[in-house]
């Protein structure tokens, strides 16, 4: 595998304005995908997974704000283009597809239009040829009969459905980044397989990374190169997806694989993670936000945390680690 | 499409019986003789009961109704007991002015409101939301006549920018060849410069105070549906695939935030409607709102049903129109039908 990164993301904090006060939702976040490679992002719901991706995206919310951190991606820095070249970017170098299909699509257009839609934009067909080219990414995401399809309306198809027209979206530029944020939450667990075993071999074919957002360990391992575990805004632990499963370094990590049900753990033996996120608006955030939930915490804890490489490409966030 | 319009135009039968009923009883049952009034004041009991028998007063109230349904069919609604002339006639020569204004007023309006709540949604919290909020509020707390009086006070009266307040055209000018019957139109067909100015001058006080009454509710509502839109999740999709942010609010949001809008304008309509008895006072405009006043001041019967029966026609043609305008948006409204 090339070694070569289509997207380094470094020290990427991002604030949420909002009226009870700031909200650090993110603090000197850092992570890599190489061309062709799969990166899961874990970690449970608040952790700032998606906010991770909509910063790099450039669609945060109006309240959110990127207050440090670049975004290296094809030479230059995501983070400090302006709106106009972002959206150029956008759909044709970095793709992202969203849970919940179906309010992810437009639910009054053709759903071949809205496909057309992104081609156009992006020059990859004329006005003219637009419709049969996007009837072209219909077939390639394998939806039968697509000339029918194309015609149909969000509301017309099934989630699963309308997640393979959201992946046709997404790759009909061909893009050489795709994130997809939770895509097969919502979706059965036979279609999940079929939308995830879709994604990884669409990926696979254009050599593309992928960056994929989910609170699913287990999904995580079977689809991904490497993992990078979030806790509360920061980035724990980043380890080859084997690697993690066997020696989890991070406190954080090893409760979240204790809390995956798998082969060798019965659901009788799974344990949930005492406590939650803590609060970050807090002003005296710890230098460790899991301290407050961890147990192998140490006085050392409140100092700002170390980088420690564990192996290659392994890097844990902790001064106490497993 | 067809079939959607078909079981709504069905569903609007019953409506219009029933606003028969209404009218009729409505009529009868309110306080105040007509006979009485016809007759004047020093008239005899005997020349009062029979002016009643002559206007068929002293039939029962069924055997009346049946007469009076008989005649809607014919397409009679009765004479004016004031003028002697046929309902029909006088409301066919009326409504055009009526309609004139409300049309003006509303396309006026809404070419003012939906820019500005569109653009209020997208640079939320900048001058041009201000803006758009001191318009609305300034439109719903100034009721319709007094915005009317007080133009025509400043515009008239005080500044006469304006022509005086007396009906669709000035005196001297007379009205254009009879195409459509709307001033406006028929005057710019027939070439006719100097009489649609006229007429322009004339509808411009009326038309104005009536728009800015029904600006502030459709401001809001654009504002809030575009609002609502934009922070939903399509809107972010749109906006990670790349698309410009013109197709993303016009193409993308805009039309899926149009369809409240879309019934705000009915609603604000039928308050149109309503708001023209005012307005059609205050300026004199002879339209079918001033006739119906006069007519319930003068307990002349026929005038009133027929004027709350084209109200009625007009509302349910309003809501058929709004229907359609719907499914023409929302294709999952087509399903329903």
């Amino acid at each position: 595998m090339s070694a070569v990164p289509a997207l380094a993301v470094e020290d990427l904090s991002v604030e949420f304005r909002t009226r009870s006060g700031v909200v650090k939702v993110l603090e000197h976040v850092g992570f890599s995908v190489d061309k062709g490679e799969t990166v899961a992002l874990v970690g449970e719901s608040g952790s700032g997974k998606s906010v991770t991706a909509f910063a790099v995206m450039g669609i945060l919310d109006a309240a959110g704000k990127v207050t440090s951190g670049r975004a290296m991606f094809g030479g230059a820095d995501l983070l400090a283009l302006n709106e106009h070249d972002l959206a150029e970017q956008r759909g044709r170098e970095l793709s992202m597809i969203f849970q919940n299909p179906r309010t992810a699509l437009n639910p009054i257009r053709r759903v071949g239009r809205q496909i057309a839609d992104v081609l156009v934009r992006h020059g990859g067909a004329t006005r003219n040829d637009a419709p049969r080219a996007a009837i072209e990414m219909l077939k390639k995401v394998r939806i039968p009969d697509p000339e029918r399809r194309a015609e149909a309306y969000p509301f017309e198809l099934s989630g699963g459905m309308c997640q393979r027209i959201m992946i046709a979206i997404a790759l009909a530029c061909r893009p050489a980044l795709l994130i997809a944020d939770e895509p097969t939450t919502g979706l059965d667990v036979t279609t999940q397989a079929v939308i995830m075993d879709l994604i990884g071999e669409l990926a696979g074919e254009a050599g593309m990374a992928t960056i994929f957002i989910t609170h699913d360990l287990a999904l995580a391992a079977e689809y991904c190169d490497r993992i990078v575990v979030m806790h509360a805004g920061h980035i724990v632990e980043a380890a080859p997806a084997r690697e993690l499963f066997a020696h989890p370094r991070h406190p954080y990590s090893a409760k979240l694989l204790a809390a995956t049900p798998g082969e060798t753990v019965s659901l009788a033996d799974m344990a949930s993670i005492p406590g939650g996120l803590p609060d970050l608006r807090r002003t005296d955030l710890p230098a460790c936000r899991y301290s407050g939930r961890c147990e192998r915490r140490l006085d050392e804890c409140t100092q700002p945390l170390p980088q420690r490489t564990m192996g290659e490409r392994h890097v844990v966030a902790c001064w106490n680690p497993l | 499409m067809l079939n959607l319009l078909l079981s709504r135009l069905a569903t609007a039968i019953p409506s219009i019986l029933g606003v028969v009923i209404v009218t009729f009883m409505l009529t009868r049952l309110l306080p105040g003789d007509p006979a009485a009034y016809f007759a004047g004041l020093a008239a005899s009991p005997q020349a009062i009961a029979e002016i009643r028998t002559k206007l068929g007063l002293d039939k029962s109230l069924p055997e009346q109704f049946v007469g009076y349904v008989g005649d809607l069919l014919h397409g009679n609604l009765g004479n004016s007991l004031s003028t002697g002339q046929p309902v029909v006639t006088e409301i066919a020569t009326r409504l055009p002015a009526s309609a004139e204004l409300t049309l003006f007023a509303l396309i006026l309006a809404v070419a003012i409101a939906i820019p500005l709540g569109v653009l209020a949604a997208v640079k939320q919290g900048t001058w041009i939301d201000h803006t758009c909020r001191i318009v609305t509020t300034a439109g719903v707390s100034l009721p319709v006549f007094f915005t009317g009086l007080l133009f025509a006070y400043v515009f008239y009266y005080l500044l006469q920018w304006a022509p005086a307040p007396t009906g669709r055209l000035d005196v001297f000018l007379s009205p254009p060849t009879h195409i459509t019957g709307f001033y406006l139109i028929d005057s710019a067909l027939t070439g006719n410069l100097e009489t649609f100015w006229g007429a322009l001058r004339q509808l411009a006080l009326p038309g104005i105070s009536m728009a800015i009454f029904s600006l502030a509710p459709l401001a809001r509502m654009t504002r809030g549906s575009m609002l609502a839109v934009l922070g939903s999740d399509f809107i972010r999709t749109a906006r990670a695939s790349g698309l410009s942010p013109r197709t993303v609010i016009f193409t993308y949001a805009f039309r899926n935030a149009v369809l409240p809008v879309i019934t705000t304008l009915g609603m604000v309509f039928s308050f149109l409607l309503g708001a023209n008895v005012l307005i059609e006072t205050v300026f004199a405009w002879p339209g079918i709102g001033l006739y119906a006043v006069n007519a319930l001041i003068t307990s002349d019967y026929a005038p009133v049903q027929g004027f709350v029966l084209t109200m009625a026609v007009l509302y349910v043609a309003l809501n058929l129109t709004i229907d359609f305008l719907y499914g023409l948006v929302d294709p999952r409204v087509r399903l329903d039908s």
